[in-house]
């Protein structure tokens, strides 16, 4: 993370120089470098008011999980618990099935972003660069199935799960999940941009399609492999509706699954709160390090997910 | 797709590169068709059968029943028809809200954060985007506490001295609750009769008060995203323009109204396309935050073809809301396509020619 330096009010000054000399005068002049300091001080007051609002509700909730669930009902604003107690975290780890979760998810996310990588530069490199016939026709297929919004997949998915009798296993959770039309689409664009003289040369060496994939192309793909890594990781991190149309028994619950269900059973047995938090808080961190790890990647391609 | 041919004596190379073409995209194809295309087929088949979740629904355990799945949501009389209208209502105005909202804070964060005068813009781009990479099931969590009763936010609408309703238990319409403050509590007789098993006065409830969390939850984690993508479309504005509007006198709202927006108008599109396709399909934070609850005023077509699915086990039902939501998706996309291309009298805009070299584009990404 790093400050922007920000231009100085003096430098801006300068820029606005010919603005203020064709109004005239020196005293317009003044009063316009006024206005002009009293709108950023504006601006940035603002700045500051919607930054902290935007990580209230987070910093919030990491306070929560350390107080006892009277504090917490009481106190449900302050950020500094009356006595800190990892009660919450102990009961989580030590008298759930939070760490099984947490494992599930971990084994299905590892499964899921490998597979996809493999699978969408594979399927990209053929799309950039293999000429076969029907190539076409594949390509608008992949369009058009990127155009299918996921939530009316819920049911029809759970028709194809059932009739491969992969319901309720770990497969059923891992493999529908690999299909992946916009990965291949993001593999393609990048092939594309990289110059073919290298793999000519390769070619020209006597290497085969897979050689010259494996060891000539997909080292120079990191790039983009990094962004399928990304999107892949929180995809499926934070899936939710294929885990519940997967899978029913409770040693398949992802986090994503067991989280929503102790939010929602818990509403009639008292409101746990320090321990719905740190479940949240928990749930949160592998996303979190993985976002300020590549967050200048993430920040210039804008390539997140869009939240439904 | 065209220009690759390559000349004769590479023949051989050629066809083998087409075999490994087809190699190559074998397992994404086998996939993409198992988990993408055969279920639409399969689905499009159960939601004009009879399936109760038992058997195999293509081997003899299901019936076609033609379209009674989709009449008794459109015209039936039942209970049905009563949800799936609820659930319509209830969706409608979520998105009608959050669309717009989302849109309008996303492009606000991204012009206050593009000013290269504020100090700390890469930490406040880092706090508005961060809400977007978290799971949808934790932010919920965490706004259900927020929303609580005696929760933070009412204890901050204390601190204005504004008692804050019980939120996410609250069915109430904003708009009956609107009317009922200037004293109309019961509607006329006109507004008693139904439309798809609704009555109109329930059509005009407003969303209920439990939706606006929902509304609010919405605006907060996708502002951030929206506001990447109107940040990268401002970045490609030359400042060449904006200056020589600042030397024609053009004030600030000026140039937002007049310069920033027109030359945004790709990107709005995109924001609200995306926006549209999103806020119909809202499933995650509801089987998470309230299940339909309360008075049903959160129910969605999405949580509500799961419902009838896996819990009512009525598996035509399901599959025909399904397509419904589906169709819905795809009228709105297109309504939308209409309604701004129509109001697009500059003609196109060939985004490659705009002058990009002048862009600031370096030195300035956190």
């Amino acid at each position: 993370m790093s400050f922007v330096p920000a231009q100085t009010v003096s430098e801006q000054a300068a820029v606005e120089q010919p603005v203020a000399g064709k109004a005239g005068s020196g005293k317009a002049r003044r009063g316009r470098a006024a206005r002009h300091k009293a709108a950023s001080f504006a601006g940035g007051l603002l700045l500051l008011v919607l930054a902290l609002a935007y990580v209230s509700p987070f910093l919030i909730s990491v306070a929560t999980s350390f107080k006892t669930t009277a504090d917490a009902t009481a106190h449900p604003l302050s950020l500094v618990p009356e006595t800190v107690t990892t009660a919450a975290y102990r009961k989580l780890f030590l008298n759930s099935d939070f760490p099984l979760w947490f494992a599930n998810s971990a084994v299905v996310t590892v499964a899921v972003t490998a597979g996809r990588v493999l699978l969408d530069s594979l399927a990209g490199y053929a799309l950039a660069r293999l000429p076969f016939r029907g190539r076409g026709v594949v390509y608008a297929a992949l369009v058009a199935v990127m155009a299918v919004p996921s939530v009316v997949l819920l049911i029809p998915r759970f028709l194809v799960i059932n009739s491969l009798q992969m319901y309720d296993s770990y497969a059923g959770l891992i493999v529908p999940l690999l299909a992946d039309a916009a990965g291949i689409f993001i593999m393609k664009n990048f092939f594309e941009s990289i110059p073919p003289s290298v793999e000519e040369a390769a070619r020209m060496d006597g290497a085969g399609p897979f050689r010259v994939f494996w060891s000539v192309v997909l080292p120079m793909a990191r790039p983009a492999l990094i962004t399928i890594v990304i999107l892949s990781f929180q995809g499926s991190w934070n899936e939710l509706s294929h885990f519940i149309t997967a899978s029913q028994s409770p040693e398949l619950f992802t986090l994503t699954k067991g989280v929503a269900q102790l939010s929602a059973g818990a509403l009639s047995q008292g409101t746990q709160y320090p321990l719905k938090l740190g479940a949240a808080v928990v749930m949160t961190v592998p996303v979190a390090v993985l976002f300020f790890v590549f967050q200048r990647r993430i920040m210039n391609t804008g390539a997140g997910a869009v939240k439904e | 797709m065209s220009g690759i041919r390559l000349p004769r004596r590479r023949r051989s190379i050629h066809s083998g590169q087409a075999a490994a073409g087809w190699l190559f995209m074998a397992p994404a194809i086998v996939l993409l068709g198992l988990f993408l295309v055969i279920p639409i087929a399969m689905a499009l088949w159960v939601s004009v059968s009879d399936w109760g979740g038992r058997g195999n629904p293509f081997t003899g355990a299901a019936h076609f029943v033609g379209g009674r799945n989709y009449a008794e949501l459109l015209t039936g009389d039942g209970l049905a028809r009563r949800d799936f209208a609820t659930s319509l209502r209830n969706n409608a105005y979520y998105v009608l809200l959050v669309v717009p909202l989302q849109t309008v804070v996303a492009l606000g964060l991204a012009v206050l954060v593009n000013r290269k005068v504020l100090r700390g813009r890469g930490l406040a781009r880092t706090a508005f985007y961060f809400p977007s990479v978290t799971s949808s099931v934790a932010i919920t969590v965490v706004f259900l506490f927020l929303f609580t009763a005696s929760g933070a936010v009412n204890r901050l609408l204390g601190y204005l001295s504004i008692e804050g309703p019980n939120w996410i238990n609250d069915p109430r319409g904003v708009v009956h609750l609107a009317l009922s403050a200037v004293g109309v509590d019961s509607p006329p007789a006109a507004l008693r009769s139904p439309v798809l098993g609704l009555d109109v006065w329930d059509w005009l409830s407003g969303p209920s008060v439990a939706m606006c969390v929902f509304i609010v939850l919405a605006v907060f984690t996708t502002s951030g995203t929206f506001m990447l993508l109107f940040l990268a479309a401002l970045q490609n504005i030359s400042a060449e323009v904006e200056e020589s509007a600042q030397v024609d006198g053009a004030t600030a709202w000026q140039r937002l109204r007049h310069i920033t927006v027109p030359m945004l108008r790709p990107t709005l599109f995109t924001v609200i396309t995306l926006g549209l396709i999103g806020t119909w399909q809202v499933f995650d934070q509801i089987y998470t935050g309230s299940q339909g609850a309360p008075g049903k005023t959160t129910l969605t077509p999405a949580y509500l073809s799961y419902e009838a699915s896996f819990t009512s086990q009525e598996w035509g039902r399901g599959a025909a809301i399904a397509f419904l939501l589906f169709a819905i998706i795809v009228v709105m996309t297109l309504l939308q396509r209409m309604v701004l291309r129509e109001r697009d009298t500059g003609g196109r805009r060939p985004r490659r020619l705009r002058p990009s070299a002048t862009a600031p584009k370096g030195g300035e990404q956190a």
